[in-house]
């Protein structure tokens, strides 16, 4: 394993002159240094934005969802929006960590530690809403079928949002306890560097004894394995059933077979959006260019196009679908949803999900660093309007004319929203000064065969080369 | 429960002369407690074995100790019977029958009363009881225990006794023979035998006083013209079940129009009845200016102003007698006016013309014309006695105020401060009054300015008689003992004439002659006595003169504003009661407000608009009306009013009250100001102003966009002569290659409905005029939150019960239908279906009361995660509030639309301070129903309160339920016969025969839901 034979027309997936020294020192670097200035100013703007957003939950528990702009025909808008869309972006990690492990595509190795942070913290963002959408979130645990004294009172596993409460329960707990896995030599590797008591202490409790004997490293890959065995298939799962809220309904625009692809589609698309803006960030700021190359965001950019494409499709699919079913009621909730009141919705979201990824057939746009920051936020943009779409243009015009109503959001809603984003942020910030952001452990293992310096050294003694 | 009995606190009070007792009276201690002789000697407390420390400890004990037994639970104040009145079983309700006339609404109920509280009013259903409760009275249950009652008699704005008030009255009376001067009782209708004899017995005693008789909206017209026919001043009471074919011109029979309360008759002749294939219903042909409930119900509805009214009532005339009075009539209008007409005459003693125009040459047509027909329908001998005012002595009344020949003016039920139109003129002869009284509810705009305001109890406390009808008299018993410091105005005049005894003494005494064959008990339980009805003598006027006179009457000069009493609040007395307040217009569906309806056309030419905004709201444009006489009501918020008549404008009277009102019900704009002469048409001119007015409307959406299979409806003629797939269609689907009903296909297997009750609930959307009398009986039965104006601007209505309000966008629903089924393309339905949200200029207009349609396949019950949602054996669909945690998903995926989320705590919240929140406001609540906390759902349940209590009280008197006996609140206060309650499973019962009627369909039946609630299909006479 520790280096495999590399094609020569393969580009090198370190580059830079980079030892087995200078890895560690570079990954270990943002966690001893000291904070920088930007990294301060970003802090105190995400923790006023989370602190905003706590004041925000703390008044909607406090008095009620009718803080919220929510009325009697449109039950859900930003919340469960705001849930779905940052379930999607959880996505990416569970998939860069898992899939791409499974498939052996080494150069998920820079990427995965933070791909899986961010899931991690944008589903604890997502698990937030279904908890305080609720009218009455103190009684959030009788979603759980746990034994009771309410009689043989149990929970309706007919109900897609108990399916939803084991969905993600699931997902974060076994995307957490991979990533832990993941961490644990790179702990180790801090431990060791660790000058201060405190910080050996935390570090060595953090990397639970991992003492780099020749059977750690074996359970340790095994464990990966699986891991990503079962994370594969949660993968399809949480989106699937998360879009089985919409699909097992009654009302036109949400009851569609189609929901289960075009959702994982979608999330996966997002998802690899928030990896692209999280990490063109912090490459720069973190001084990880060597690791986080060029060709990682193009390779990136490549999955948004094609799940973009696969997305547009979806989208399309419905219009005809809709058309060719028949049905009145089917056909004027998609007419609406393009035309009615909500149009620019619409169209905001067929822009940025469906046209802007298509940039990225030029090499020379989806290499560029900056093009590719602006079109990962506008894809953000676009997979938000998604779910906004569905929810609000579906429910505030169904059946009855007489219920037909519109939505509009409070300071709460939008306070709500934009509070996660800056717990997000905050999560993320922390994170980025006290883990290891690359497995470094996983990248010192690929750097004699994809290393920029190796690569040369053996074009340069391509005699004696004993592979 | 009072007793005089003593009880001894100790043997030593037996001793009238114990010291101790004594003692004890004057100082709680005995003996006296040395604080001197402990904290007076300074040495002895320095030399005290209580350190500074074990002080502290002392404090700190017991502060704590103090604190702690401070938590204690809250106190619930329940009060246990001393001694068990035999009548009142706790949890068992009693029910009362009463009648009631307030000086506008009248109706026989029987009142509901649980642990000695009143908390529902039901129809009376006893033979005879004829007049069943509207929406107000329904409401006015509320009214009881509303907090800004007048709880005491005030002189000068100071609370005083009775025994004040009734001396001060009385040296006034006394003062007023010695000078000379005028004493005047001026009341509302009474209609009361016993109040016109005490009345009468007052003027007899003081020969210097008279008795004015006013109403708020003057019906003053008809009762002259009346008069001057029949020699009686009184009105018509129409059958209208007897007609076959109806006119009316400009009267809004089915509501207020003169009194109201002939929805029941009417629809009797609107259900289809007969032998298979040549089923009848009546005709309706209504010409109006205002889109009235009427107009809204009728066949054909002409919208025309109220000038051409009075041309199209002398070309009737012309044609049913044969006159050829010259009309000046567009000749559009005259044609479409012709064949009503000829109708009319065809249908000879089966027609019946009614007319709201305050006009008494019109008025007389009416009768010339009926009188003609010979109508059935048309009743002189058992007339209406609740209208008696006249628009001639109110005025003479005022100029007489101003003039200070007044001396002494005794008001009862009237507030003429606020509904006259000269209202000033008013205020300033008051000034010259020596004494004024005001008998009121309420410290109203008049008892506020008046000498004393003396306190009335509430009807519901009150002693009376009624005679609605006459022939019929009517006993009004009270439910509660008075909540407050007040007494009749019956029991005062008593008093003013001497006489010993209460009014309820008087009136039982008075009875006897007019409840001959009956007794007193039997009239008291029944609540109403049917008498002998004095046929009437005929009698004729001249007619052609009156036909010639009115052909003669001028348009208006620009607009034509024609005021009408709104279903809310009718003419603003219970301006005070949320339920009305928040109760949505049948046809504007606007709640918390009065407007000025406009047509689509003049809204155009002023730039007068309505639109919705962002958060489903509505808004209007402002106008100001200026009167020809230079009156003005300025900023009044525009509605534009599909079907309004070109060139008028539509204003409800009973708004724009202020005094001892809610801040938040101080709604509106007062219309009465412009009530000009008690005349409800008036020339102005309308004008926009700036600004935006935010409405409080529940429904954005007009029109039914061609969704057919929502309300289906047919015409009388292909409803008798094709087959029932044709005029009823099923959704069909494919299923093996085969066309199979759509409801047949079922992805859940059925449950066994065959044992014990399944409950239906039918609604007869031919029968249904939109009244919302089920509205507030489901409010008051349910104890359904008010969440205010505010909120329902927010589409956050509670509304268990809705009745929706749809407009055709074509001429016709059947239009709409073929409109849309002619979409050819995309580009054509993005075109078509943008103009069909626009409702036609005279459109059809269809209502559908809807309310939780407990599904057997409910899609509710699936999502639920917690089962808080759930189906029973009975088809009711359960809502267990306790276990709900409110995810509003169930609301979500209801088709229907019809769960209510409880945004907010409705109740015990200064919040939403609409009597829910006052100890005394939530003595209406029904205990038999949870109030809902907020966080969680609420829906219909299908008055399950009421089903089961019906179950146990069978099974206790172990007998069989039979059928009419399960009711819903809905159900029972339904007059028109539009909605029958009933268990399906009993195959006798009414409601099980119109589950298999042929016009019977569920709403939205193609997503398989199998609602419990059945409708029928509308069958249109056109």
């Amino acid at each position: 394993m520790s280096h495999i034979y590399d094609a020569p027309i393969r580009k090198p997936l370190i580059i830079g002159d980079k030892s087995y020294h200078d890895v560690t020192v570079d990954v270990a670097a943002p966690v001893e240094g000291r904070a920088n200035k930007q990294w301060w100013i970003v802090f105190s703007i995400a923790l006023t934005a989370f602190l905003w957003g706590l004041g925000c939950i703390i008044y909607t528990i406090s008095t009620g969802i009718g803080t919220w702009g929510l009325n009697k025909t449109v039950g859900w808008a930003w919340d469960i929006t705001n849930f779905v869309w940052w379930v999607g972006i959880g996505h990416a990690g569970t998939l860069i960590s898992a899939v791409l492990l499974l498939f052996r595509q080494r150069w998920r190795m820079a990427i995965n530690r933070s791909a899986e942070a961010m899931t991690i913290f944008s589903v604890i963002q997502a698990g937030l809403f279904p908890i305080i959408h609720m009218g009455r979130p103190w009684l959030a645990y009788w979603v759980l079928p746990i034994p009771n004294q309410f009689g043989s009172l149990w929970v309706n596993f007919n109900s897609p949002l108990l399916w939803d409460v084991f969905a993600i329960s699931t997902y974060l707990s076994v995307s957490l306890v991979f990533w832990w896995t993941g961490l644990l030599p790179d702990f180790a590797m801090l431990r060791d560097r660790a000058i201060t008591p405190f910080n050996k202490r935390v570090y060595s409790i953090l990397s639970f004894g991992w003492s780099g004997r020749a059977k750690d490293w074996q359970r340790f890959e095994e464990v990966s394995l699986v891991l990503a065995g079962l994370a594969t298939p949660l993968v399809l799962s949480v989106h699937t059933i998360v879009s089985m809220d919409f699909a097992t309904s009654v009302i036109p625009g949400w009851h569609t077979t189609i929901f289960p692809p075009y959702f994982v589609a979608g999330a996966v698309f997002s998802g690899f959006a928030m990896v692209n803006t999280l990490l063109i960030i912090m490459r720069k700021v973190s001084h990880l260019e060597a690791y986080i190359t060029v060709q990682h965001i193009e390779l990136m950019n490549i999955v948004i196009m094609i799940t973009g494409s696969i997305v547009g499709v979806a989208y399309i699919t419905e219009l005809f679908v809709a058309w060719y079913s028949g049905v009145e009621y089917e056909q004027y909730a998609f007419l609406n949803r393009a035309t009615g009141p909500y149009w620019w919705a619409y169209w905001s979201m067929m822009t940025c999900n469906v046209f802007s990824p298509q940039f990225m057939w030029f090499k020379k746009l989806r290499t560029s660093i900056m093009f590719s920051f602006i079109i990962s936020i506008v894809v953000n943009i676009g997979m938000w309007f998604e779910r906004f779409v569905i929810i609000v243009t579906s429910l505030h015009r169904d059946y009855l004319p007489s219920s037909w109503t519109m939505f509009s959001p409070t300071f709460v809603d939008i306070g709500t929203f934009i509070g996660t984003i800056g717990f997000f942020f905050v999560l993320f910030l922390l994170y980025a000064r006290t883990f290891p952001v690359i497995a470094q452990a996983e990248v010192k293992t690929i750097l004699k065969g994809t290393g920029d310096n190796f690569i040369k050294a053996r074009a340069a003694n391509k005699d004696s080369h004993h592979e | 429960m009072s007793s005089n009995k003593k009880y001894w606190k100790s043997v030593e009070e037996l001793d009238g002369n114990s010291s101790i007792v004594e003692a004890l009276k004057n100082n709680e201690f005995v003996e006296e407690i040395p604080t001197d002789e402990f904290l007076g000697n300074k040495e002895s407390l320095s030399f005290s074995s209580t350190t500074r420390r074990d002080f502290l400890k002392y404090v700190g004990f017991s502060t704590a100790a103090a604190t702690l037994a401070a938590c204690e639970g809250p106190v619930h104040k329940s009060i246990p019977y001393v001694l068990q009145p035999e009548q009142i079983i706790p949890g068992i309700a009693d029910y009362y029958a009463t009648s009631v006339f307030d000086g506008f609404d009248f109706a026989n109920l029987l009142v509901k009363t649980r642990e000695g509280r009143p908390i529902k009013i039901d129809n009376n259903a006893i033979a005879g009881a004829k007049f069943s409760a509207n929406a107000r009275i329904h409401a006015s249950i509320l009214s009881l225990y509303d907090s800004m009652r007048l709880k005491e008699p005030k002189i000068a704005g100071k609370p005083t006794s009775w025994v004040d008030v009734e001396l001060k009255i009385k040296s006034s009376l006394a003062d007023a023979t010695a000078k000379g001067g005028q004493v005047v009782l001026l009341t509302n209708t009474l209609a009361s035998p016993s109040t016109e004899k005490l009345i009468a017995e007052f003027i007899g005693k003081n020969p210097n006083a008279k008795h004015v008789i006013y109403d708020a909206v003057s019906e003053s017209e008809a009762l002259d013209a009346f008069e001057s026919v029949y020699g009686e001043r009184a009105l018509v009471d129409y059958d209208f079940s007897k007609a076959s074919l109806i006119v009316s011109v400009g009267a809004d029979f089915l509501g207020d129009w003169q009194g109201g309360g002939y929805d029941s008759g009417y629809a009797k002749g609107r259900i289809p009845q007969g032998p298979q294939g040549s089923k009848k219903i009546s005709r309706h042909f209504q010409l109006e200016s205002n889109m009235t409930l009427s107009g809204a119900a009728a066949d054909k509805r002409l919208a025309m102003s109220t000038a051409n009214q009075k041309q199209a009532l002398v070309h009737i005339y012309n044609v049913v007698a044969g006159a050829s009075v010259a009309v000046n009539l567009d000749a559009k209008l005259k044609a479409e006016v012709t064949k009503a007409a000829q109708q009319l005459g065809a249908a000879g003693s089966k027609g019946v013309l009614v007319s709201g125009i305050q006009d008494k040459n019109a008025q007389l047509l009416v009768l010339a014309i009926n009188q003609i027909l010979k109508s059935e329908a048309f009743n002189t001998s058992g007339t209406r006695q609740i209208r008696k005012g006249s628009n001639e002595k109110v005025a003479q009344l005022v100029a007489a105020m101003k003039a200070g020949s007044v001396h002494t003016l005794i008001m009862s039920g009237v507030n003429p401060v606020y509904t006259l139109p000269s209202s000033k003129d008013f205020v300033d002869g008051l000034k010259k009054v020596s004494l004024s009284a005001s008998f009121s509810l309420r410290e109203d705009e008049t008892a506020s300015i008046t000498t004393i305001a003396a306190a009335v109890p509430h009807y519901l406390e009150s002693w009376g008689d009624v005679s609605i009808t006459k022939g019929t008299y009517g006993l009004t018993q009270p439910t509660i003992r008075p909540l407050f410091n007040t007494k009749q105005f019956q029991d005062v005049l008593l008093s003013l004439n001497g006489a010993i005894g209460t009014y309820y003494d008087y009136i039982k005494a008075n009875s006897a002659s007019i409840i001959s064959g009956s007794t007193w008990n039997q009239v008291l339980h029944d609540g109403i006595f049917v008498g002998t009805i004095p046929t009437a003598s005929g009698g004729t006027a001249d007619y052609s003169g009156a036909a010639n006179a009115l052909a003669q009457s001028k348009a208006a000069s620009s607009y034509e504003l024609v005021l009408y009493t709104k279903t809310g609040l009718g003419d603003g007395q219970q301006a005070n009661n949320p339920w009305l307040q928040e109760f949505p217009d049948p046809i504007t569906r606007v709640s918390w407000d009065n407007y000025v309806t406009v047509s689509g056309a003049d809204a155009k030419l002023l730039e007068l608009s309505n639109e919705i905004v962002a958060n489903g709201g509505l808004n209007g444009s402002y106008a100001t009306i200026t009167t020809a006489d230079g009156l003005k009501l300025e900023n009044v918020p525009v509605i534009v009013q599909p079907g309004q008549a070109v060139g008028t404008v539509g204003l409800a009277l009973g708004y724009g009250k202020k005094a001892a009102l809610k801040e938040e019900m101080q709604v509106g704009l007062n219309a009465y100001s412009l009530y000009k002469g008690f005349n409800n048409v008036q020339s102005v001119t309308l004008k926009k102003a700036d600004g935006e007015h935010e409405f409080a409307c529940v429904q954005g959406q007009k029109t039914l966009m061609g969704r057919g299979d929502i309300i289906k409806e047919t015409t009388l003629e292909i409803f008798n002569t094709k087959d029932a797939e044709i005029w009823n269609e099923q959704p069909m689907v494919s299923l093996d290659h085969k066309e199979v009903k759509a409801t047949s296909v079922d992805l859940w297997g059925s449950f066994d409905r065959s044992v014990g009750h399944h409950f239906n609930l039918s609604i007869d959307l031919n029968a249904c005029t939109g009244c919302g009398a089920c509205v507030i009986a489901c409010h008051a039965e349910n104890n359904v939150p008010v969440v205010g104006k505010s909120e329902i601007r927010r589409s956050r209505d509670m509304h268990w019960l809705r009745i929706d309000r749809y407009y055709s966008s074509e001429t016709t629903f059947e239009g709409d239908n073929e409109r849309k089924e002619a979409i050819a393309g995309l580009s054509s339905s993005l075109s078509t279906f943008r103009e069909m949200e626009q409702a036609s200029d005279n459109p059809q207009v269809s209502f559908q009361p809807v309310m939780c349609q407990h599904c057997n396949h409910a899609p509710c019950e699936t999502v639920c995660p917690v089962a808080a949602t759930s189906h029973s054996r009975q088809g009711q669909n359960h809502m267990a509030y306790n276990r709900c945690v409110g995810t509003r998903y169930c609301a979500n995926n209801c088709p229907y639309k019809v769960r209510r989320f409880n945004w907010f705590l409705y109740s015990k919240n200064s919040e939403f301070d609409f009597h829910m929140n006052d100890d005394l406001g939530r003595m209406v609540l029904n205990p038999d129903v949870s109030v809902r906390s907020r966080g969680v759902m609420e829906k219909c349940s299908m008055c399950i309160q009421k089903t089961q209590e019906t179950i146990l009280m069978a099974k206790n008197e172990g007998r069989v339920i039979v059928d009419g006996e399960f009711q819903t609140a809905c159900s029972s206060a339904c007059s028109t016969g539009a909605m029958v309650f009933g268990d399906v499973n009993d195959t006798e019962s009414q409601v099980a025969k119109l589950a298999e009627d042929e016009r019977m369909y569920h709403l939205l039946e193609h997503v398989g839901t199998k609602p419990n609630v059945i409708y029928h299909v509308k069958v249109r006479n056109t």
